[in-house]
């Protein structure tokens, strides 16, 4: 199984945070055989010294650190004004959107203006929210799950939404009517399989999951297992590759994102 | 003159003859002595194997504060917190010493992977939450730098018990102890349950108890890997070997009633080496038994259990190995994707493996028919008897399917209450337990290494408090019974 890629990359910004100085600008255009050449190096490094080794394991400790950073619980603000009001400013500050009912959508660029009106949104509950691309991870999430009218989640390429992440979110059961987790690297068929919480799904979007094993068979089997639920995933052409010869407007068609 | 000349013309060509030879066979020299000049600072320096005459690079060392005997995933564990914990970097020499270097018979490999909460003892519970944690941010706690992020392949699946009418009370009360111990599980009728899982034959079933989050399956194999790497990163030393000879002092003593004592302290430890009559004395502060399934063994070499019946002395350890088998099945109009971890009302026990309609189960046998755990072979009429009628029973479609493959582990079955031992012996003073979890012990392991780390380092339970779960309980016939054991 394919590896994901954004994960793997954890390893790279470290060096660079550790040895910025010394590549200089130049590190950021050079072609891959160098980085290769150059990451030995510290490795090299790492294995003789061991200050050297510290240093990194700190700094790779760091890096993960600031995921978790992130994904704080604003508990003074929810005690305060309420789950609503907590769950819109953790998702506005992490860059996503929130819908509360009956309201327009509110994106990041909305968040200071939210800062100065969210006293009249303390009863409103939220329906819609957008983490697309958020380092949203399994700890943050806590922040969603008092919503109890939420409808809509998008977790669309969440680097840190993985399988653990999905069986969290069964208290959302009942309301949730629409989830998307199409390009999430990290989620996989194992954590697929406990959305059976989800009953009342309308909608689910599993497109693009690079960790998924079997696309097509895990799509026949998300199908069974939520029969009243329509679940976009693979293509049903992009599964057809064997076939002996593709139109040539297929090829020139750009690949889509 | 003449004869000057020739014993001039003599010399010349000698000296010549003599010089061109020496510097023919120098030139010759001097490449083959320049690269083994450099092959020897290259293996003298720091990171380089020097190859002496007497290689002892396969012995263990001489020294080491704390020897571990057994390097499955407990053993591993205990390394990994004794290192993690330590004051300082470096502090703590550990050497761990495991006889089978394959795993071919260990039990961490061939175990089926579960995690679950529903317990009936608040510290299993807690054990296993602490375990969970640690296996959702694994690639935090074990992150090596360098090498890439370990794929548990976890399976939030969930548990899912069922009870007959007799053992429903129990249940009812297991769960409300694992709720308020944070465990997310909820009870169900036999009319929600065949909601839920149309599959189900809910006959004889009064009760069912099931898993919401934290609970399912995971890569065994993956788990020990990824500590075995990040525990050797962290300077923790190996070792393929036995361990044949506990080199003990000993002290007498009385106590206040007038019973003779006699406290033990460990100093050397014999590793034999494999394949040889070699072996070598490592001197130790502690030693700690984490060998599983022969823990009983490595017990009894430390002399427990070989005074008169009925003292502390003669109180051996009641870790044995038992024999258990697992069978993988090809059932295709089985279950689909949301199966659970099924353990039904007789104790057989079943979950999905994979997509292709496969199963994976097997049950535990009773005391009176338990078989010979002297080899590793599977009873293959042991599931057409015991194993298949109940599930097929529960689970209607099960009646046509077919064993694709079985294979038999053993589990460090604690004989006294299906219990983890803990802590250190009361008479021998510095050996320390980690075993006995008679099954369970994969799934707590994370937690168990930091407890018994947490005693060793800081003499007392910090985390998770296991004093119930000492040697002592043997001695007083203090049952902490497990009802939950699968």
């Amino acid at each position: 199984m394919a590896a994901p890629r954004a994960y793997l990359r954890l390893v790279s910004p470290v060096w660079n945070a550790g040895f910025g100085g010394a590549r200089g600008l130049s590190g950021m255009v050079a072609p891959e055989g160098t980085q290769k050449k150059k990451r030995t190096l510290g490795q090299y490094l790492a294995d003789h010294f061991s200050d050297v080794q510290a240093l990194r394991e700190y700094l790779t400790q760091r890096q993960m650190s600031k995921v978790h950073q992130k994904n704080w619980i604003p508990t003074n603000v929810k005690n305060q004004y309420g789950p609503y009001v907590a769950g819109a400013f953790f998702i506005l500050k992490l860059g996503g959107s929130v819908k509360f009912q009956g309201q327009e959508w509110i994106g990041p660029n909305g968040y200071s203006q939210f800062r100065q009106g969210f006293l009249k949104f303390q009863t409103v509950p939220i329906e819609a929210v957008d983490a697309s691309g958020c380092a949203l991870n399994y700890n943050g999430l806590d922040n969603l799950l008092p919503l109890k009218e939420l409808q809509t989640l998008s977790l669309q390429r969440c680097p840190h939404v993985d399988d653990w992440c999905l069986s969290h979110l069964y208290p959302l059961a009942h309301s949730l009517r629409e989830l998307s987790l199409a390009g999430c690297p990290r989620v996989s068929e194992r954590g697929l399989a406990c959305l059976h919480h989800f009953q009342n799904l309308r909608r689910l979007d599993i497109s693009s999951l690079p960790a998924v094993s079997n696309p097509s068979l895990t799509q026949i089997l998300v199908e069974e297992m939520l029969p009243s639920c329509e679940v976009l995933g693979v293509d049903w052409t992009h599964g057809m590759k064997l076939a002996p010869e593709e139109p040539p407007q297929d090829t020139a068609r750009p690949v889509p994102a | 003159m003449p004869l000057r000349a020739l014993r001039f013309g003599l010399c010349q060509g000698l000296l010549a003859r003599w010089f061109g030879t020496r510097r023919g066979a120098s030139t010759l020299d001097w490449h083959g002595k320049i690269s083994e000049m450099k092959k020897k600072i290259q293996s003298i320096l720091p990171g380089g194997t020097w190859d002496q005459l007497n290689d002892t690079g396969h012995l263990p060392p001489e020294q080491a504060d704390v020897v571990i005997v057994g390097g499955g995933v407990l053993g591993l564990s205990v390394a990994y917190w004794l290192k993690r914990l330590e004051k300082q970097r470096g502090a703590i020499r550990v050497l761990v010493v495991e006889r089978d270097h394959t795993y071919s018979q260990a039990s961490t490999g061939l175990s089926v992977g579960g995690i679950r909460q529903q317990f009936s003892l608040p510290e299993n519970i807690q054990l296993s939450l602490f375990s969970v944690n640690f296996l959702r941010n694994i690639n935090e706690y074990l992150a090596v730098v360098d090498d890439p992020p370990l794929d548990l392949q976890f399976n939030p699946s969930g548990y899912l018990l069922l009870s007959s009418e007799k053992g429903a009370a129990v249940m009812e009360s297991n769960v409300k102890v694992q709720r308020e111990e944070g465990a997310k599980i909820c009870l169900m009728s036999p009319e929600q349950l065949r909601y839920k899982f149309p599959w189900i034959n809910t006959e004889g079933v009064a009760l069912a108890s099931y898993g919401m989050e934290n609970e399912g399956w995971f890569d065994p194999w993956c788990l020990l890997q990824g500590l075995r790497r990040k525990v050797q990163a962290m300077g923790v030393l190996f070792c393929h070997g036995e361990v044949t000879r506990f080199v003990s002092s000993s002290d007498h003593m009385e106590t206040a009633g007038g019973e003779k004592l006699t406290l033990k302290r460990i100093h050397e430890v014999h590793v034999k080496m494999d394949h040889s009559l070699e072996y070598q004395p490592v001197e130790c502060a502690v030693v700690i038994n984490a060998a599983g399934a022969w823990s009983g063994q490595v017990a009894e070499l430390a002399g427990i259990g070989t005074g008169p019946p009925g003292t502390l002395q003669g109180i051996k350890l009641p870790v044995e190995p038992r024999k258990r088998y697992v069978y993988i099945w090809h059932c295709p109009q089985g279950p689909g994707l949301e199966t659970p971890f099924v353990t039904d009302t007789s104790g057989a026990y079943f979950r999905r493996e994979g997509l292709g309609n496969n199963y994976l189960g097997g049950r535990s046998p009773s005391e009176e028919e338990e078989p010979d755990s002297g080899n590793l072979d599977v009873d293959h009429d042991f599931f057409q008897e015991k194993v298949w009628p109940p599930l097929a029973q529960r689970v209607p479609a099960f009646e046509t399917l077919k064993v694709r493959r079985a294979w038999a582990g053993y589990y460090d079955y604690n004989t006294f209450d299906q219990n983890g031992v803990v802590g250190p012996h009361p008479l021998v003073v510095n050996m320390y337990f980690a075993t006995g979890f008679s099954g369970h012990g994969l799934q707590q392991a994370p937690a168990v290494g930091r407890a018994v780390a947490e005693l060793v380092l800081q003499g007392r339970f910090q985390t998770i408090d296991l004093s119930s779960f000492l040697f002592n309980r043997f001695y007083w016939g203090e049952k902490v019974q497990e009802s939950n054991v699968i």
